[in-house]
């Protein structure tokens, strides 16, 4: 699982208001190399929420997201480059993403999180 | 490149070039190489109708240059696997999400992606969830085979690969659980691509889907022994004119229609993805 993918990610647990975003227990971190593509980035920079990201990087050990971000950023090729490494480079193969109001973990294997609620849940 | 420096014989030479680098490269997940499960659905006649609906609209999506594709439903992995090798992952920078309530159909499809070298990102969930929060207004195209079988209500919902097919009345039970969520999902200019049969009543669903803003078409239909399958392409109503714009009349259009498909597909072609210091 991917950094955008875990800020798109909210707890969907019935009853839940404060579901995003997840808090990340990291127990095996990966990096896969992508293709440096500075227009998704910018595509993708105002729907994301940033100091879930940034909190996000540090949890699984990336700590050179500044703690807040704004457009004008998106000129500086250094700041992309983070950007691309911390969003799209970065991988939570086994872990678990927790909700930030009940504590319920969401098992993450192989890269995948589970997000399939039990019967009490829905 | 201007299109009036190009003669016919060098659209000729463009056209077998295509023609050879598509059986180099190819543009569909192999069947070889997709992974399986006793309880995950295998790729069938609507799997391969939806792929060929897909490549049918190729140079469509290269165009729209999606941002976000999503599968709901991912079974084998088939689908989204074809989508992104037939939009080339690196050259558009198109990030995927695929999503399955199946764990078992999950994990197969990673396997199948990874045997193609492709990679998105997985889900296990009933549908959206736990993404339709955030996610909304962001999928640029969505692609869906849902379970569409008409079947006792309480067949739906079950674990295990039943839950591929069981569509309760109709076959609408899963079907009409879905739209309010692509809707919600789809980006101003998404694209939704659904497998559906006669028996689930498709013009009905257009109609639904109109009173939420879509216009609809039926891209490709198929009839089988069993069934009479169709892929269903909506999108929201105010790009009716680019899309009609896009198919195309009269004889003045079509030599314009080649030159602009061959070079959308030259960026595809092997030889030039590296190196390309003058793309932007």
């Amino acid at each position: 699982m991917r950094l955008l993918t875990h800020n798109m990610l909210s707890s969907n647990i019935k009853g839940v208001t404060n579901g995003f975003p997840l808090r990340i227990e990291a127990e095996k971190v990966v990096e896969k190399q992508v293709d440096f593509n500075p227009d998704f980035l910018k595509n993708m920079f105002p729907k994301l929420e940033w100091k879930a990201l940034a909190d996000a990087a540090r949890s699984l050990g990336y700590g050179e997201l500044p703690d807040a971000a704004d457009a004008s950023m998106l000129d500086s090729d250094d700041f992309l480059r983070r950007l691309h490494h911390a969003l799209l480079e970065l991988h939570l193969e086994e872990g678990a993403l927790v909700c930030p109001e009940t504590g319920r973990k969401f098992p993450v294997n192989k890269g995948i999180p589970n997000m399939l609620l039990h019967e009490d849940e829905v | 490149m201007p299109s009036n420096c190009l003669s016919p014989l060098i659209l000729f030479r463009f056209y077998v070039i295509l023609q050879s680098s598509r059986m180099m490269a190819p543009n569909t997940a192999q069947i070889r190489l997709v992974s399986s499960h006793p309880e995950v659905y295998e790729p069938c006649a609507d799997s391969f109708l939806l792929v060929d609906a897909l490549l049918a609209d190729r140079t469509n999506l290269l165009e729209h240059c999606p941002t976000l594709c999503m599968e709901v439903g991912c079974g084998s992995g088939y689908v989204i696997t074809s989508l992104a090798l037939m939009l080339g992952q690196e050259a558009d920078g198109a990030y995927y999400i695929a999503t399955d309530i199946n764990p078992h159909a999950v994990r197969v499809t990673h396997e199948t992606l990874e045997a193609h070298g492709i990679h998105a990102d997985l889900i296990s969930t009933n549908i959206a969830s736990g993404l339709e929060k955030r996610l909304a207004g962001l999928v640029d195209v969505m692609v869906v085979n849902p379970p569409y079988v008409p079947t006792p209500e309480d067949e739906v919902g079950l674990d295990g690969i039943a839950a591929a097919w069981a569509g309760g009345e109709n076959g609408r039970s899963v079907i009409d659980k879905m739209l309010p969520v692509c809707d919600k999902l789809l980006s101003k200019r998404g694209w939704l691509y659904m497998v559906t049969l006669t028996a689930n009543n498709p013009s009905e669903i257009c109609r639904q889907m109109r009173d939420r803003g879509y216009a609809s078409r039926i891209i490709l239909q198929r009839s089988t022994e069993e069934e009479n399958l169709l892929v269903m392409k909506f999108w929201r109503d105010s790009e009716s004119q680019l899309e009609n714009s896009q198919i195309g009349v009269g004889n003045k259009n079509v030599p314009a229609r080649l030159i602009d498909y061959l070079l959308s597909q030259v960026s595809t072609l092997p030889f030039l993805r590296h190196g390309n210091s003058d793309n932007d």
